[in-house]
């Protein structure tokens, strides 16, 4: 489908109008498109509006069975990143919270990470046409049946996809635009472990645009963090995220 | 009145909510009430709206509300305001619910989907509610009944746009065509930003 007809979609998009392939097509593209992505912002907040006319009378009886109901739901955690030292166990609930706080000023300080979670194998597949990979386990992550997506829109424009398969415990992250680290910098990944960062390897600082397996089992990893570190990695990241995103269910 | 839906990176204008939401976020019952008590109803009201069965309303409104409390933790504030956070949950989970039951089903006819729209004025009650439902109908009125339409089938009745096109009988360029530049008057006319 070409640009100029996608663009027309950010309507039907905000009001889930659009069938899952055309909805996932559309999301690749809002990850490009920043107008775009401020049209959906504001057609959303309008379609809220459509919604809230609908406020009528409930059953009362909902009430106390949604209260009865929650206190046995598990809440999720919070979206995570660091500045704290990971590593240490046993610090977890004032560590995350400290996670979610550096979140919040990476999102701030970069003027928002807006994420789009998707979930079909097609948008996988998808990627790994664009990604081109040529490692062969690269290439087993990104087409596997079972591949999940979420894509990211990063600082500058840039946009991120990161791809899980939980059959082969892997993922991908995939990138385009990225700006290059400072000298001496390099963008360092990791899993995220319920707030604890654990290393997933490095990026090629040369490259904009790359499709980086992560290293080691996804393990039960609920997301995955970028930081910048001095050249070669750190044990635990030094820096407060670039970005951070959950694994898609 | 309704300064819960402009949303933005300042959530001055919504203290209540998103604090509310913030409490939710830490595990925090009461707050959690106090949020039933000011969403339940709209997130009711849009389930409803694009299910229209009265049981599987039920159903999936406290699916939509426990998945709030759920996910609570993981709400940012420069996505939007709570308001729009969760009655966006509210209308996707409604729609892939209509959309994953209807797959054999025959779509209703125009005129009936036409005929059950939201009855707005059905219903008294709170006076914030009513004005922000003139607000809505007032605005909808501006639109051409093409835009109208295409709007309504696909926000309150959750049809894609090749359901509305198939609906309206009008190609599919136009349906989309429509949804935004109806949405483009709406957006104007509610004063929404972001």
């Amino acid at each position: 489908m070409i640009t100029a007809d996608l663009h027309t979609l950010s309507g039907a998009y905000a009001l889930h109008a659009l069938p899952h392939d055309e909805r996932a097509a559309f999301e690749r593209h809002l990850a490009d498109c920043e107008a775009c992505a401020q049209e959906v912002a504001e057609f959303t907040a309008t379609a809220a509006r459509l919604g809230l006319a609908t406020a009528g009378p409930m059953p009362p009886e909902m009430r106390e069975q949604v209260l009865h109901r929650i206190a046995a739901v598990r809440q999720e955690r919070p979206v995570s990143a660091s500045t704290a030292r990971a590593g240490r166990f046993g610090t977890r609930a004032r560590r995350s919270s400290r996670w979610a706080l550096a979140a919040c000023v990476a999102a701030a300080g970069l003027g928002g990470v807006a994420v789009w979670q998707h979930d079909r194998a097609e948008d996988a597949r998808a990627v790994a046409r664009q990604a081109r990979a040529s490692a062969d386990e690269l290439a087993a992550v990104l087409t596997a049946p079972d591949a999940r997506t979420g894509t990211a829109r990063l600082a500058g424009g840039a946009t991120g996809a990161v791809v899980v398969s939980r059959s082969l415990d892997r993922a991908a992250f995939v990138s385009s635009g990225m700006a290059e680290p400072p000298r001496g910098k390099v963008y360092q990944l990791w899993f995220d472990d319920r707030g604890t960062m654990r290393p997933a390897g490095l990026m090629d600082p040369r490259r904009a645009d790359q499709s980086v397996l992560l290293q080691g089992a996804v393990d039960g990893a609920d997301g995955m963090g970028i930081t910048v570190e001095p050249a070669g990695g750190s044990p635990e990241p030094t820096s407060p995220p670039v970005a951070v995103m959950d694994f898609p269910a | 009145m309704k300064e819960a839906v402009y949303i933005g990176p300042n959530p001055s204008s919504e203290p209540d909510l998103t604090e509310l939401v913030q409490r939710v976020a830490m595990g925090d019952q009461d707050a959690f009430a106090a949020l039933y008590d000011s969403v339940a109803s709209p997130v009711h009201g849009v389930v409803r709206s694009v299910l229209r069965d009265r049981a599987q309303s039920e159903e999936v409104a406290q699916e939509v509300l426990v998945e709030v409390w759920r996910t609570a933790p993981r709400y940012r504030p420069d996505r939007g305001t709570p308001v729009n956070w969760i009655l966006t949950l509210a209308h996707r989970r409604a729609v892939d619910r209509v959309r994953s039951v209807e797959a054999a089903a025959a779509r209703e006819h125009k005129a009936a989907l036409l005929d059950r729209l939201p009855d707005y004025d059905h219903v008294t009650e709170q006076v914030e509610a009513r004005l922000e439902r003139e607000q809505v109908r007032r605005c909808l009125r501006t639109l051409t009944d093409v835009q109208k339409q295409a709007v309504t089938l696909a926000y309150y009745r959750g049809l894609t746009y090749r359901q509305v096109a198939e609906t309206l009988a009008l190609p599919l360029g136009t349906v989309k065509t429509r949804l935004r530049d109806g949405l483009v008057r709406l957006r104007d006319c509610l004063g929404v930003t972001v």
